[in-house]
């Protein structure tokens, strides 16, 4: 199972190129929804590619309130 | 690709027939959300299909809008328009509304011919159902499904309950329904709800493929093959229309909406 910190990484990384932002202006600790400049239909797109890559459900439910990249690596670090 | 005269362009939908396929594109910003003009639109298409099947095979129905294929109803006017009328006029416009979109969509899902959801991103609600009550739901990798009304204080109204019932196990629909959950391609695969997951915006390409190879067979064969596989859930959707309205008159479901709509938050579908 890869660390916490790995799959922190690779969120980063699938967030930067989906959504065109430079990898280096992302960090862990970022609201996700203004560091990427999201709306409710992207972050769903966001969820998709996130259980597509990691090959894992993750319940919206479980997300609501979730909005920086270090706690949603938590949430799919649970669910490897 | 091939360059098809447009049969009708309505204000949020077009169609166009092609090699004995009919082809209704959804684009209606932002994501197709289902209000009057695009019921409008939406019965001019099932009276299109209703003329034009002796010639027909296939009928596939897409998405032209990135976001998705269809977020459901229009919320905002649903609300809009609930506010602006007294609450007996508002539950009987409610519930005209319903009863037109269900006989477009049970006109789609008693069609003869197979008819095919080619979906891509987000697919809730009314766009969920929409796509049940075609035969084949072929999703691209993007695609995303949901039946969120539960959040809203209501239950599905276009036939979902029902459709969803006929096509996938009890325990998948009581996690889908009771839990609101958004799910992926892989997962409505796994369920058996679609039947092709493909590549990002391979939906469109992969429905064309299956019309092509429906059109091999006779006619007459499939559209017997279909009384089999695909009862109606006649009573079930008449039901519905009954307990949806009956719900919608209650004051807790008039703030769900009231929340939804004035929502600047990012993530309005997780209440």
């Amino acid at each position: 199972m890869p660390t916490t910190e790995k799959t922190l990484d690779e969120i980063l990384t699938l967030a930067a190129i989906h959504f065109k932002v430079p990898r280096e202006k992302l960090s862990p600790d970022d609201d996700f929804f203004k560091a990427l400049g999201i709306d409710s239909l992207q972050t769903l797109d966001l969820l998709t590619k996130l259980e597509n890559h990691f090959h894992v459900e993750l319940p919206d439910y479980e997300l609501q309130g979730v909005s920086d990249f270090r706690t949603l690596a938590d949430k799919i670090q649970a669910r490897l | 690709m091939n360059t098809t005269p447009v049969t009708k362009r309505g204000q949020t939908m077009s169609y166009s027939v092609h090699e004995g396929v009919l082809e209704l594109a959804l684009n209606r910003a932002p994501c197709n959300e289902i209000g009057s003009l695009s019921l409008e639109d939406l019965e001019s298409f099932s009276a299109a299909l209703q003329e034009l099947e002796p010639q027909l095979h296939a009928v596939i129905i897409h998405s032209e809008r990135k976001a998705g294929f269809c977020a459901g109803a229009d919320l905002r006017e649903l609300y809009d328009r609930s506010q602006a009328m007294e609450k007996k006029a508002a539950i009987r416009g409610v519930r005209d509304f319903l009863e037109r979109i269900h006989r477009v969509l049970n006109t789609i899902d008693a069609s003869a011919l197979t008819t095919i959801a080619a979906v891509q991103g987000v697919t809730f609600g009314g766009g969920l159902e929409l796509a049940l009550a075609c035969d084949l739901i072929i999703a691209d990798k993007t695609a995303r499904f949901a039946f969120p009304e539960l959040r809203l204080g209501l239950i599905p109204g276009f036939g979902g309950i029902p459709r969803l019932k006929r096509d996938v196990g009890n325990a998948v629909v009581r996690d889908l329904l009771l839990t609101g959950r958004s799910f992926n391609a892989t997962k409505a695969q796994q369920i058996g709800l679609a039947s092709q997951v493909v590549g990002e915006g391979e939906a469109l390409r992969a429905a064309r493929a299956t019309a092509a190879q429906v059109g091999k067979f006779d006619r007459q064969t499939s559209a017997a093959a279909k009384q089999f596989i695909k009862p109606i859930p006649n009573d079930e959707l008449k039901k519905e229309i009954d307990i949806f309205c009956e719900l919608f008159e209650r004051p807790a479901v008039q703030a769900g909406l009231k929340k939804f709509v004035e929502s600047t938050n990012a993530q309005p579908y997780l209440p």
